[in-house]
């Protein structure tokens, strides 16, 4: 095993643009680390649906190529990368965890993919993922779940459980991922890692499957909070082909972030949310967190309590807003264009075919929410669930809205446990749904959002995130108070909390 | 708030486009009263005078300029179908038998 793998993407940079290294030799020591860590569906980490070596080794030698003659695309030009299976790519399988696409190769790239395409970072592959981005836990893929690198008996979060345990486990040193009520934030939380949600329609939309339109958005999945500031400068910025997109300059989120890491926050006023906590907080969490706030207040910040009434509606809202949204975008796998086509005995119509084809192709959760929206948005009940969340949405937003006019960021635990055991919630819905708790309320806004490690729980050791957010397109902030927080812990632990003495990776890395 | 009945989980599935099987009914049903009950608890939380919000960031209706943009070809517009002939989507009969 190289020790390239435990740097961050930052000093991998560096060490390409200082001769030192290869973007060939940094791409197949993260492929050789993904041969040996990440097993399969039965064993071992499964963070990846698929590995594209021959590609990744080619786009690499044309990063070698380019750097050999005086070239750079971008700073991070070489650095190898992993991809969220929801996000298309032209030429690589693009499944999203359902057997409903099992291996359609989309003709187009998403507009993030060939973004981090054009700059040079060769892609390894595709992550593993809860089938359609629907879950907390990655156990919902069509494909086997992802395993959790702290101990593989517990799930690395979902639904991009897959990226989060790909940096985690040393696989890759950045990924993309997506996060929907959480799928970015919460994944981060239980291994270990850093993620963003940035401000809805701050970065493209376009060929991203969409779960729900109106929540979904793409982000960085890193170890460092500098790595993700350098990825989501990379894949911001207005699209003329996602009408979400918001045109607007790209923030200087780089900058907050070496401006964070000095960790003077003299003058932040920081809001602890009051309704995030209390009944089913697991005390390892609510310590950390408590720890994470006094270290604010150490920095310098002004640290006060904040109340947001709505946000106890959030989850009832959130799955009624999603599961409608859901209902109506996963209409277009109707076994026609592209996809699995299942063909009953006799001479079935298109309907009969469509039928068998979504009762085949879809897992339980899929099925479930489709059915939920589908009932959401039925004559007779409309104003009662969807018309009733729309409004409540409304409320949700205004408490940010209140909040922020007293604050500059808000701040709770990412997700309210540490990782639970694989099968512990899987026929639990409502229990895997209290997962996304504190992460939900900044999708429903439109806010973005930030998980940095906060430590280990006492009780059973494992990650704890720290959840900060921010008003819409004041991502920087993030990035400011993400670093300082991440530098005075990695002082006083005297490392990353990240590395690879902690993680449960012994007995795959021995096959 | 009412339960859905087994007959009515069926229905929906009809409406949702999904064959569900009788042990998927038995397994899924209940499900879905648990997650409607738990989601039932916004009913009245807010009230008239509260606007809906389809969209978190207020944006307005977007053009483009009208000019020929390249777009895919047949060849991988098809590519991922089912089955296809003459450059077209070759699908199952979509008329039922009593048409």
């Amino acid at each position: 095993m190289s020790e390239l793998i435990t740097k961050t993407a930052a000093e991998l940079a560096d060490a390409l643009a200082a001769g030192e290294t290869t973007s060939v030799e940094l791409t197949q020591v993260h492929l050789d680390r993904i041969a040996a860590v990440d097993g399969t569906a039965e064993s071992g980490v499964h963070a990846f649906l698929h590995v594209d070596a021959e590609g990744a080794l080619a786009q690499a030698a044309e990063s070698d190529a380019r750097r050999a003659a005086g070239e750079s695309r971008h700073l991070l030009d070489g650095v190898p990368i992993a991809v969220k299976d929801v996000l298309a790519t032209q030429g690589l399988p693009t499944t999203c965890g359902s057997k409903i696409l099992e291996g359609w190769v989309p003709p187009y790239d998403a507009t993030v993919v060939r973004k981090i395409k054009d700059a040079g970072l060769p892609i390894l592959g595709k992550t593993n993922m809860d089938e359609f981005a629907m879950g907390s836990s990655t156990e919902h893929s069509a494909y086997g779940p992802t395993r959790n690198p702290w101990d593989q008996t517990r799930i690395p979060g979902g639904s991009g459980g897959g990226s989060a345990a790909a940096v985690a486990a040393f696989e890759a040193p950045l990924a993309l991922g997506t996060d929907t009520g959480g799928s970015i934030r919460q994944p981060g939380a239980v291994t270990g890692t850093v993620g963003v949600k940035p401000t809805y329609g701050g970065v493209s939309r376009y060929g991203l499957v969409a779960l729900a339109n109106s929540l979904d958005q793409v982000g960085p999945v890193t170890r460092t909070v500098l790595d993700s500031a350098l990825l989501h400068e990379l894949i911001a910025g207005h699209d003329p082909r996602d009408s979400t997109s918001v045109d607007a300059p790209v923030g200087s989120y780089v900058a907050a972030a070496r401006e964070g890491a000095k960790g003077d926050l003299a003058g932040l006023r920081v809001g602890v949310i009051k309704e995030l906590a209390g009944d089913g907080w697991q005390t390892g969490v609510m310590e950390r967190f408590a720890e994470s706030v006094d270290l604010l207040r150490e920095m310098g910040a002004e640290v006060t309590e904040i109340s947001c009434p709505s946000f106890v509606h959030a989850m009832a809202t959130y799955y009624l807003i999603l599961p409608a949204e859901c209902s109506s975008n996963l209409a277009k796998f109707d076994a026609m264009r592209y996809g699995l086509r299942v063909v009953p005995d006799g001479d079935p119509s298109a309907e009969a075919v469509m039928k068998a084809t979504r009762d085949a192709g879809f897992g339980d959760e899929v099925k479930r929410r489709i059915m939920i929206g589908t009932y959401a948005l039925s004559s007779g009940y409309y104003d009662a669930y969807y018309g009733q969340a729309q409004k409540v949405r409304t409320l949700i937003s205004r408490d940010f809205t209140a909040a922020f006019e007293n604050v500059d960021v808000l701040v709770s635990p990412t997700s309210p446990t540490t990782a639970f055991r694989l099968g512990d919630k899987l026929d639990d819905p409502l229990a895997m749904y209290l997962q996304d708790l504190a992460t939900i309320p900044a999708n429903l806004a439109g806010v973005p959002g930030i998980s940095v490690p906060a430590g280990l729980a006492d009780e059973d050791g494992l990650p704890v995130g720290l959840q900060v957010l921010a008003p819409a397109l004041a991502d920087d902030r993030l990035y400011r108070v993400g670093a300082a927080v991440e530098a005075a812990l990695t002082t006083r632990w005297g490392g990353p909390i990240l590395s690879l003495d902690k993680l449960d990776l012994r007995e795959a890395g021995a096959r | 708030m009412s339960q859905l009945t087994r007959d009515e989980v069926a229905h929906l599935a009809d409406l949702a486009r999904i064959d569900l099987d009788d042990a998927e009914l038995d397994h899924l049903a209940p499900q879905l009263n648990v997650i409607l009950e738990a989601v039932a608890s916004i009913s009245g939380v807010a009230g008239d005078d509260v606007p809906p919000t389809s969209h978190p960031i207020p944006l307005t209706n977007v053009f483009r300029d009208d000019v020929v943009v390249p777009g895919l070809t047949a060849e991988q517009a098809l590519s991922g179908a089912p089955e296809a002939e003459d450059q077209r989507f070759r699908v199952p009969r979509i008329l039922g038998d009593e048409q």
